[in-house]
């Protein structure tokens, strides 16, 4: 009877490379673990080649290099030419802070298909509050010169309580940087958004207020400027379709590593997480524990299981139902039929009420992550 | 933007139209995206060369597969993806 319910396994398409924890950033959001600052030795370049070769041997076709700030690895050039050598469409996701013009060369000279860069704000003053460092200008630039240097240039723009309020001024900086897309993400609560919840989630007045602003100038921009818009789920009725579905679609290599069905699963006990050290990829894809541990449909509890939107949804967010309920195993709590949503409708209250004073934001840094690790 | 039929049609800059062994298909690729293409579909795309303007391809189609009437189904997709932004005219 063994393997009679085994799901398909299908090829990773994503492969999501996180080169370093490193970064000259503090986001307040980041969606790196908090304790960060006590994980092991970061992967070699030769590392990374092979972790790049035989994921895509597999079938990862887009690479995402991510971070912290990729830019911090001093082999990038290296690693982006691997990685088009092999046939992947590569995507750098960064700060973009001290990207210079000569790297901007070297790095399309390399093979690099696309770079996103995030801004914080539409203001230099907010933007190097948030980013706790000053970066708006450069990172200006650093959009000018992606676009000189005819890289598709997509904006990302993390969404919260403190930049909502922007919302048309983001809409509008982004039209005259020339981005060919934008990507409006509210934030997801994971990692170090979690921790400072109670300061970034809006209200519904404003996310209301917000997206009706960003739908109407979608129209305006149609043919010109792709938006995406990236849904706060606490305020859908409906859980996400995490990752496509866990050990479906998508892979992260975390800097030390350890090999994620989605890059916030570390938070899980229990995974027994593999290493790109220790095991192939392809040993890692389809027979790790981690990676089989959600796939399908075998694990799901009530009301998932007997759910006719389950092959939709897969029950949305592992990470998510373990965040606010401690059990991992239990249907998304932004689901109207979680028993649990109750607590997601808590957490709304509390945002919809007027603040009589602000708790200060915890920034992403070693000194915060050592704190916490 | 609507179907040109007298002008050439090209991929996007950005995108990338690539046969995936592992998936035993062509895929279009783009910033963080990527379309897995059914058959017809990577057929009409790779015509798509900067030259070929909607009867060269239509032409190029029929013979390649020995067929008729193949106008409005390849009329049809080349409209979805100038919609998706997946091609352009130059």
């Amino acid at each position: 009877m063994v393997g009679l319910n085994t799901p398909e396994i299908t090829p990773p398409r994503w492969l999501l490379a996180e080169l370093t924890y490193a970064c000259p950033l503090q986001c307040p959001y980041c969606s790196n673990p908090v304790d960060y600052a006590k994980l092991g030795t970061e992967l070699g370049t030769e590392d990374w080649f092979r972790v790049l070769s035989e994921a895509r041997a597999m079938g990862a076709v887009q690479l995402g290099l991510s971070g912290g700030e990729p830019l911090a690895r001093q082999d990038l050039v290296e690693i982006v030419g691997h990685a088009r050598g092999l046939g992947y469409y590569s995507n750098l996701i960064t700060s973009g802070y001290g990207l210079t013009e000569t790297k901007i060369e070297a790095l399309k000279q390399a093979g690099l298909d696309h770079i996103q860069v995030s801004i914080q704000a539409s203001s230099q003053e907010l933007n190097d509050y948030l980013a706790g460092t000053q970066s708006f200008t450069a990172k200006k630039e650093v959009a000018r010169l992606v676009k000189k240097h005819r890289y598709p240039m997509v904006l990302c723009v993390v969404i919260h309580r403190e930049n909502i309020h922007q919302m048309r001024d983001i809409l509008e900086m982004a039209e005259d940087l020339g981005a060919d897309y934008l990507e409006l993400a509210n934030t997801q609560y994971y990692g170090w958004a979690h921790q400072n919840m109670e300061q970034l989630l809006p209200s519904r007045e404003q996310f209301e207020h917000a997206e009706r602003i960003a739908q109407d100038f979608k129209e305006k921009v149609k043919g010109k400027m792709k938006i995406y818009y990236v849904v706060p789920d606490y305020y859908e009725d409906r859980p996400k379709a995490c990752m496509n579905g866990w050990g479906t679609t998508f892979l992260t290599i975390a800097p030390d590593g350890v090999a994620l069905p989605c890059h916030s699963a570390r938070i899980l006990p229990g995974l027994d997480l593999p290493n790109v050290r220790e095991h192939s990829i392809e040993a890692i894809w389809r027979d790790s524990k981690a990676f089989n541990f959600f796939r399908g449909f075998d694990w799901m509890p009530e009301p998932c299981r007997s759910c006719d939107e389950k092959q939709k949804d897969f029950g949305g967010c592992r990470c998510q139902a373990y965040l606010l309920t401690q059990d991992m195993y239990k249907t998304d709590p932004v689901c109207g039929k979680s028993n649990d949503r109750g607590l997601v409708d808590a957490i709304l209250q509390q945002a919809n009420q007027p603040r009589l004073e602000e708790k200060p934001l915890l920034f992403r840094n070693s000194k915060n992550s050592k704190l916490l690790s | 933007m609507a179907l040109l039929p007298d002008q050439p049609l090209q991929i996007a800059p950005g995108f990338r139209l690539q046969w995936e062994a592992a998936q035993n298909r062509h895929v279009l690729l783009y910033p963080e995206g990527l379309v897995e293409l059914n058959h017809s579909s990577a057929e009409i795309l790779q015509c798509c060369d900067g030259l070929r303007n909607f009867a060269a391809i239509v032409t190029e189609l029929e013979q390649k597969f020995n067929a008729e009437g193949l106008a409005p189904d390849i009329e049809t997709f080349l409209n979805v993806a100038l919609n998706n932004g997946w091609i352009k005219h130059p």
